[in-house]
Parts: structure tokens; sequence; C-alpha cells
């Protein structure tokens, strides 16, 4: 079994010694003096306790957690890029918890709550922004699906409602509720603790907590095979197999325990350790406009129609859509997705028709049959995944690692995720959260 | 804009087509396993280099093809592979 060091996961969490504690009082103090990097990459060394593969929001959390939570350090965090260069920086941002099932909003509620404190946590402005979140309604079905969630929120304690036309108009003031559209709105499901936040701020606050608490970050280290002892499939691998480490593009590293927090790469992870997921993968595309005086008081999804969209703090609106219907690894844009999703923004919003768009961009999402995310222990001792999170990963990210770390520390899967375990595949046990968890169906 | 070689249409459009998934052959539903089934049902390869995989040209011929497409890069290996075995299922 995992070996690892236990401690009572109530008692307050570790802070840890940072270079430079950021405070109003420090910026007097230090004047025009550079501050220290946030933390600084060390030689790696070629055992640990715990590896993670995948130095994203995912990765990060879970090491931080396991650090601060747990106290466990002996932690080496690799991905084969640089932190953050994956989805981590490419979503749009959005941190909701109105979700449809009890167990999909009482999972991403934990998660909006630990956002909530996070800047205090890792002592840094993560400009956590909540201003609501509107899901619209174009059809009685989806009307009913509002309604739906809405209730199997407010049952869970979580601050969710259905308004109509003109309170959706006086809190969006931009947005076309009349009839005249192809898909007019009916309604709309309103989240105020929904919101947005700065994911690179995130990423960064984890990676320097994680390092201040000894945690090591390697990047341009590529995880190339995993080494399974023991197992049924072939070179031992496989399941009923031990992981006993790690070969990269910079060596050898032994490790009892290997985390696969990795997206857009999570099946080719797991074929190194022997195991085949239920994942497909496939690109998301997003954009963003120039910079316009602020007019989008919320963010605003509507499922119809496939967009969502929020304008930040600078000023730009932030597009995201529906996953590429091909399952792919090429990350191009198209002009295909640009066009339909401009129409579909001029419907919401005909004001928009001048406004360009700066830039678009793709990540790449793993898609499971059911709409949610695959975490926890394998059939593979020491082999943990937090994959799977098709395209809201961001959103989950504080409470995926904090429960991952519980679940890879104490060697018991904790309620919130033992709904999300890769067996229910095999036992046919689907979560069943497609309503609620993307905008592409 | 990727072009998907129809073996009776030519090259189409994706957006003609749907990819109905990786090619496997279904286990007979009445000899095998629920766990059996469900890893057929559920379970994918999904490499990032050459995948066998079942196409269905919607807007086109209505047929089902199979052929063999590099997810990394987009590119099809031609000539396609022919028909599907349609008695088996689309997959």
């Amino acid at each position: 079994m995992v070996q690892v060091p236990r401690s009572n996961p109530r008692r307050r969490p570790r802070r840890g010694r940072y270079p430079a504690r950021y405070s109003a009082a420090a910026l007097l103090r230090r004047g025009k003096a550079p501050w220290p990097p946030i933390w600084r990459s060390t030689e790696l060394r070629d055992t640990y306790d715990i590896v993670v593969v995948g130095g994203g929001v995912h990765g990060l959390a879970t090491a931080y957690y396991l650090a601060s939570n747990w106290g466990i350090t002996n932690v080496a965090v690799l991905d084969k890029g640089y932190l953050g260069g994956g989805g981590s920086g490419r979503n749009t941002a959005i941190v909701r918890s109105n979700y449809l099932t009890p167990d999909g909003v009482a999972f991403y509620d934990r998660s909006v709550r630990l956002y909530e404190r996070l800047a205090v946590d890792l002592n840094l402005n993560v400009m956590f922004s909540r201003r609501g979140h509107l899901t619209l309604a174009h059809s009685d079905g989806a009307l009913r699906t509002m309604r739906w969630r809405a209730e199997v929120n407010k049952h869970q304690g979580v601050d969710s409602e259905v308004i109509g036309p003109a309170e959706i108009k006086r809190l969006v003031p931009a947005l076309d509720v009349s009839e005249a559209p192809r898909h007019p709105i009916l309604g709309a499901l309103h989240h105020p603790p929904g919101g947005i936040i700065r994911h690179d701020a995130v990423v960064w606050g984890y990676a320097r907590a994680a390092a201040a608490l000894g945690v090591e970050m390697h990047q341009n280290t590529e995880v190339l095979d995993i080494d399974v002892a023991g197992g049924s499939g072939p070179d031992g691998k496989g399941p009923g197999g031990q992981v006993t480490g790690v070969r990269t593009s910079r060596g050898e590293v032994s490790a009892p325990v290997v985390v696969n927090c990795t997206a857009g790469w999570a099946s080719l992870i797991a074929a190194m350790a022997g195991l085949r997921l239920p994942i497909s993968t496939h690109p998301l595309q997003a954009a963003v406009t120039e910079p316009v005086k602020m007019f989008l008081p919320a963010v605003v999804v509507s499922g119809s129609l496939h967009v969502y969209v929020s304008q930040t703090d600078r000023g730009e609106l932030v597009f995201g859509a529906a996953v590429d219907p091909l399952a792919t690894y090429d990350t191009g844009g198209s002009l295909a997705f640009a066009e339909e999703l401009a129409g579909h923004v001029l419907q919401l919003m005909p004001g928009l028709g001048r406004m360009r768009l700066l830039r678009q961009w793709s990540g790449l999402c793993d898609m499971t049959p059911d709409y949610s995310p695959i975490i926890g222990a394998t059939d593979v001792a020491g082999f943990f995944c937090d994959v799977g999170w098709g395209t809201y990963g961001f959103k989950a990210a504080p409470v995926a690692g904090e429960q991952l770390a519980a679940c890879i520390a104490s060697g018991e899967t904790p309620d919130l995720i033992e709904p999300f375990a890769l067996n229910r595949f095999a036992e046919g046990r689907l979560v069943g959260e497609k309503g609620a968890a993307a905008v592409g169906h | 804009m990727l072009l998907v070689p129809c073996p009776h249409c030519g090259p189409r459009n994706t957006a003609d087509l749907t990819l109905v998934g990786e090619s496997e052959s279904r286990p007979d539903p009445s000899a095998t396993t629920p766990q059996e089934w469900r890893s057929y049902l559920y379970l994918e390869h999904n490499p990032a280099g050459w995948t066998r995989e079942t196409w269905y040209c919607r807007l086109g011929c209505g047929r089902f093809f199979v052929t063999e497409r590099h997810r990394g890069q987009n590119r099809f290996r031609h000539p396609p592979l022919g028909p599907a075995d349609e008695s088996a299922g689309p997959r």
C-alpha cells in the first residue's frame, strides 16, 4: 500500500515561509526595492514521496493541500511545458456552483467557498469578482431544467433562482429580451455567488504557496513513462500493479505515488500505467474582443446558443463555446467557430455589431460520457487520477486538490469525490451532469 | 477546414459528417458480462496518433465507413478502409 506520513486534517493549515509576504505595509516598507521571485527551481532529485504529473491549477492545488493540510512536502510537480500553460491559462475563468445533481452541487459549492477565501489563504490577490451568473433559457424545456436546478441548489443551501425577462433586463440591460430573436429569452437561472477570477493568479498563488511549504516544481520535464510492477497487463502494468516511479525527459524518478493531473493528455498518461479511461479529447475554442467600457455586470450563459460571455476587469469580452464536435488533439482555431460565435452573441446582444475580436485560441478538454470528472484512486495502487474535467475543470480546482490530497494522504475516499470514482463506469452508475455542466448539447 | 475522405462521396467537409467513434468490434450482447459490455460502451484508447475510427456521412450518402486518422495532426490515411460492418452496429 501507499506509504505516506499522516497527520490530522482538522488542525490549522500550515502557512509556508514566503520569500516576501504581500501586504500594504510590505509595499510601503520595500519602496522601489525589487521583489524576490515567487519560487525558485531546484535540481530534479531521484526520489519523492509523491509525483504530480501536470503543473496546472489542479496539480498545483493538489500539491499545495498535500503540504498545507497533511504536512506532506516531499512532492514534485512535473510539467512538460510551463506552469499553467494548458487548460489553466486557456479557460474563461468562470466560477459557479449551480449544478443539477446533488453530488455536483455539493462538490462545486465547496469549490466556490474555497475560491472565496483563496486570496487570504495564498496571500495573493486572485481578483475574484463575485458578479452573479445568468444561465438563459430559450425554450420551455430549458426553463424547466432551470427550475429543477434552482430547487436542487436551494435544497443544498446554494443561492439560485429562476427570474423572468424583466428582471434579466434590469440586471443586464444589454441583453435583447424581446420576442424578436430566433431564440427569444424566456427566463434565466440567476446564481449570485457565481463570478470570474483571474486564472493566472490562481496558478501563481498555488505555485508560490506550495513552494513556500517545500514542494518542488519542475518545468520542461516531460513524463515519458510510468513504472508499474505486478500488474495484470504486459510489462507488469495495469490493474493490480503498484506504481514505482516515472521516467522523465530529465531522468528517472522513483515514487510510490503518481498523480495524473493532466488535461488533454490524461488518456496518454493513464495508458503509461496500463489503464484505459472513458475519455475522448476535444478542443474548445474561446475568443476575446477589444476592451470597452464596463457594460456587462454579470456572466451570461446560453446553452441553446452554445456561448458564455463575461467582461474582464480590463473591459474585454471573453467568449467561450461548446467543445468542437471532432475528437482531436489539434488546437488550431477555425473561422467557422468565430462566425457561429459572432452570430449567436449578436442574437443575445445586438448592440455589439461593431465590436472587434482581438484573438481566439483553443484548449484541450477531456470529455467523459457523463460530463463529470474522474477523481480518486484507481486499480493500479499508487496511481491517482484527477482528470476528465471536460469544460468545467478550472472552477473545481480548489476542491479537487483539497479532496484528492485527503484521498492520497488518508487512504480513504472523501464523500465529496466518492461519486466521481473511475470504477463508476465499470459498475454502471454514471452521474448524469450533462444538463448543467456544459453548453454543447 | 478538414476534408474527410468518404469512400462513396469523395472528400467532404467534416461538418457534413459525424465521427461515430473509435472502431471496435461489438461483443455479443448475450454472451458478455456487464463489465465487458460497459468497457465496450465507455472506454476509449484516445491516442494522439493514428486511430481506426468509424464515420457517418450524415449529409451525404448516409453510410457508415471506417478510416484511419491521426488525431494529433488531423491527417487521414488514404485510401479509406471501406464500409463499416453494419451487421455489427455502427461501432
